[in-house]
């Protein structure tokens, strides 16, 4: 008995619901008819499609700034880039690198205002953080209307200008990734392996950049800012690595989204980007000032195990679609979740 | 004359911790009893417990009676002891700011033009008899013989009209008999300290007993009819305050221990090996060095440390000691000229002062000396990795620094054995170490480092006597095996005359005299209660 709470405890007990709820539908699915290889196959594809924009998360819990609920900046960046890319015409792999090294650069740009703006208020990062995602989607919505963009496939086919709300990456790089090395074991089980590549290298990439000198000096100051500064570090300068990088991610990932999803969203389509990506890090363990890629990696596939296969199973069994009820419940619940244990602590 | 109030064998202990023994002592109307005492000597804690303070009685009560008025008194809280005529003018004002003179004297006891609406609403709804308060507040002032204006707002006042306006709160109680004072002061410009002993005089005068408490012994011996002296929680010397002088009275507060003595003379020789001459170039020259530490601010120091000697700095809590330390490290914001080996080294700048070889330990172990989650090997390791590149492996010709783990596990594993770190393994977490083990990391940390000059503040602080012991031994035996000149920053004395070379008090912001360890207690007690210069010892070796 004791050692069951021991492993409660230090599991997590939502972690534990979570887990046991997500087998419980991978049970029952066979059951009502669900087509079982080709829902697993769907929970790849969307590992690798948020993957990335989850290990997002990291270096900004790490160097004690919080979780980012400003993601969608790097998402804006994102945009801007696969937009660019698609004006510039440059179809394939030569598209695909245009759009991701155009967000990174913008990334980067973005990244450290908003790391000079969190210096700012240090202590209550991820309030503002909240705003700054918020409110940057807004300016930007003013952004798509007027940039002087020109390619046919992305502006209002009537007025000639302003781009569209959703556009289309067909014919571009769509499934680039997705289909790289993609191989197929039976009927529906698809593997995209080029995707899921991508996503364990970049986050070997972030492994590594936390085993390097200045990794370990960001881990300390998000661990003890004073103990970091009696060594000798900036701690301010530590801090808007972490969120520039943050950023650079968010940027990366929404690039690596598109090409799976096919499509390129706009104005308020990156407002609520931030919270899966939260809620996935928290699921997989992670807390307000400690994440490990395990944590990602763990959370990445149960939070979207839980959102493929909730709507598969409850539509299956219900004939109704559960599904968004679910997932709103899910992440604003895990959130809510992390951020009281947090207050606890800090007590 | 019948005593006002009687303490008999006050006793009180926290937890396993003892801070008061058997204190009795008698205050009869009209006297001033000064209580003096170095920190932690259990002067606050007397006065809690007169006071019915909370924590008093949280922490299980007091042994002892008090008699207060010939009856024994037994408060249930702090109002209880206000209403029975106790006063308490406290070192931090509790005034507010927007609130005038008067407001703030009748604070919760204004007089009140009744109102019909006090049958339906309750006491609550009265409306202020301006004219019966500013009356009030008029006596009470008159009876301070200052003249303050009983209409401007608090924030607006010079901090002695506030230390003024505390008091006159006081007074303006009906049946007050016993006026508590703690550091009054310790604020105040030395003219207006004079006013405010003037006013004590005129009220003791009129039958009120004072409790003064004070580090100040000049005024101490100037003002009080009787003093008397607590060190660690007992009472040592109960005497008119007639006829003794400033150097008896620090005698007696600090303690003449005889073993303590000897211990020192044995040892002496042992200790200036490496100190140079006076001479030779000071390694470290401080000049006007003020810094902005809260509670510990250092107004203008200055300092010459010779090279490879082992210097204390020592003094009274809050007079600034801590903050010399913090403020060169660059922690704390800082101004003023400090050169070491003759150069000048850059103020604020953490990470400059450690490029020129110098380390600190800081008293704050685990909010500034520890990453309480992270092992031990990222403890000690992690200031030298980022400061001199150790423990960290080149790859892509130096475009990367790897962190060598296994590295860092060695360093931390020869410092367990080098110090006697009791742990499970250089993994385990610093935050789950004993109080004295975390300060062998700290310590280990400074020493990874190999500092030319090495601060060290508190060290052993919290910790217990075979750990103390070590860490002082560690501190000297670096010392002498690498020539490392030692800056140590301690509130006990003893500890300081046991290891230092020399010893520097500081006190309001400034080094009041640096002495030889040799030199008798007393000598540094005069010094710690800031003593004026005609009654200061000849600085013997010291600079100041």
């Amino acid at each position: 008995m004791e050692a069951v709470r021991r492993f409660i405890s230090s599991f997590g007990l939502p972690r534990l619901l979570i887990t046991v709820f997500l087998l419980l539908l991978f049970a029952v699915a066979p059951m009502v008819g669900v087509d079982l290889p080709s829902s697993l196959s769907d929970v790849l594809i969307r590992v690798g499609m948020n993957g990335i924009m989850v290990l997002a998360m990291v270096p900004m819990i790490q160097s004690g700034c919080g979780l980012n609920f400003g993601l969608s900046l790097g998402v804006l960046a994102g945009l801007l880039g696969s937009t660019i890319s698609i004006e510039t015409g440059a179809v394939g792999m030569a598209g695909f690198l245009t759009a991701i090294l155009v967000g990174q650069g913008f990334g980067a740009l973005f990244g450290f205002g908003y790391g000079k703006l969190l210096n700012r208020v240090k202590g209550g990062e991820m309030m503002i953080a909240t705003y700054v995602g918020f409110s940057s989607v807004m300016v930007m919505c003013i952004a798509w209307v007027v940039l002087p963009f020109k390619s046919p496939t992305m502006i209002w086919g009537y007025g000639g200008s302003g781009l569209r709300t959703t556009i289309s990456v067909e014919g571009f790089w769509r499934h680039i990734l997705d289909d790289f090395l993609a191989f197929r074991l039976g009927q529906g089980f698809k593997v995209p392996t080029g995707a899921l590549l991508v996503f364990l290298l970049v986050a070997l990439a972030v492994w590594a950049f936390f085993h390097l000198k200045l990794g370990t000096a960001i881990t300390a100051v998000g661990l003890n800012p004073t103990y970091a500064k009696a060594s000798g570090i900036n701690i301010n300068r530590m801090r808007i690595i972490s969120v520039m990088m943050s950023t650079m991610l968010g940027a990366l990932g929404i690039v690596v989204f598109q090409q799976s999803f096919g499509f390129i969203q706009l104005y308020d389509g990156p407002l609520y980007m931030a919270f899966p990506a939260v809620a996935a890090i928290l699921i997989g363990g992670a807390s307000v000032n400690k994440a490990t890629l395990v944590h990602v990696i763990i959370g990445t596939m149960l939070y979207q195990g839980i959102l493929t296969m909730t709507p598969e199973v409850f539509n299956a069994v219900l004939k109704i679609d559960m599904s968004d009820v679910i997932r709103v419940i899910v992440s604003n619940g895990m959130i809510l979740y992390a951020l009281t244990r947090t207050m606890k602590v800090a007590k | 004359m019948e005593p006002i109030l009687s303490l008999r064998g006050i006793g009180k202990r926290f937890f396993a911790n003892r801070v008061l023994a058997d204190v009795s002592f008698d205050v009869a109307p009209g006297e001033i009893v000064g209580l003096v005492g170095e920190n932690g000597a259990g002067k606050s804690t007397l006065m809690k417990i007169l006071f019915a303070m909370p924590e008093i009685n949280e922490t299980g009560g007091f042994e002892g009676t008090i008699l207060f008025n010939g009856h024994p008194a037994r408060f249930k809280d702090s109002f209880d002891a206000l209403d029975a005529g106790i006063g308490m003018v406290h070192q931090e004002f509790s005034l507010i700011p927007g609130f005038t003179t008067t407001e703030n004297i009748l604070l919760n006891r204004e007089s009140v033009n009744r109102s019909f609406l006090v049958d339906i609403f309750g006491p609550r709804i009265n409306g202020l008899d301006r004219a019966a308060m500013d009356d009030r507040s008029r006596k009470a002032i008159a009876k301070l013989g200052v003249a303050l204006d009983p209409d401007m707002l608090i924030k607006e006042m010079p901090v002695g009209h506030k230390q003024f306006t505390e008091i006159a709160r006081e007074l303006c109680r009906e049946r007050v008999k016993l006026i508590v004072l703690d550091e009054p002061t310790a604020v105040l410009t030395e003219s207006e300290a004079e006013v405010l002993l003037g006013t004590l005089r005129l009220l003791a005068a009129e039958g009120i007993a004072i409790i003064f408490i004070s580090h100040r012994l000049r005024e101490v011996v100037e003002l009080c009819d009787r003093v008397v002296v607590l060190r660690d929680g007992r009472k040592i010397q109960d005497f008119p305050a007639r006829g003794t002088s400033i150097k008896e009275i620090a005698s007696l507060m600090v303690g003449r221990s005889v073993e303590a003595q000897a211990k020192v003379d044995a040892e002496s020789e042992l200790r200036s090996v490496n100190a140079g001459t006076e001479g030779e170039r000071p390694i470290l020259e401080v000049e006007g060095l003020w810094v902005d530490m809260p509670g510990e601010t250092v107004r203008s120091v200055n300092l010459l440390v010779r090279r490879g000697e082992i210097l204390g700095i020592g003094g009274l809590a809050g007079q600034g000691k801590l903050g010399i330390a913090n403020g060169i490290m660059g922690l704390m914001p800082a101004g003023g000229s400090v050169l070491l080996n003759g150069v000048p080294l850059p103020l604020n700048a953490p990470r400059a002062v450690l490029d020129r070889s110098m380390a600190f330990v800081s008293e704050d172990r685990r909010g500034v000396g520890l990453l309480l989650d992270e092992g031990i090997d990222w403890n000690i390791a992690f200031t030298a990795m980022q400061v001199q590149d150790k423990y960290v492996r080149p790859l892509l010709g130096g475009l990367f620094k790897w962190r060598s783990d296994s590295a860092m596990v060695q360093l931390a594993q020869e410092y367990i054995q080098l110090l006697e770190i009791k742990c499970t393994g250089p993994k385990q977490r610093a935050g789950a170490l004993s109080g004295g083990n975390q300060q062998k990391v700290c310590l280990a940390k400074a020493f990874a480092l190999r500092p030319d000059v090495l601060f060290v503040s508190e060290p052993t602080r919290g910790i217990d006597i075979g750990a103390k012991h070590l860490v002082l031994e560690t501190l000297k035996k670096y010392n002498h095996e690498y020539g490392t000149t030692i800056i140590m920053v301690s509130s006990e004395l003893e500890e300081l005359r046991s290891i230092c070379d020399r010893i520097a008090i500081v006190y309001e912001g400034r080094i009041e005299g640096i002495l030889p360890h040799t030199e008798p207690l007393e000598h540094f007690g005069i010094l710690m209660a800031g003593a004026d210069r005609d009654e200061r010892p000849a600085p013997a070796g010291g600079e100041s």
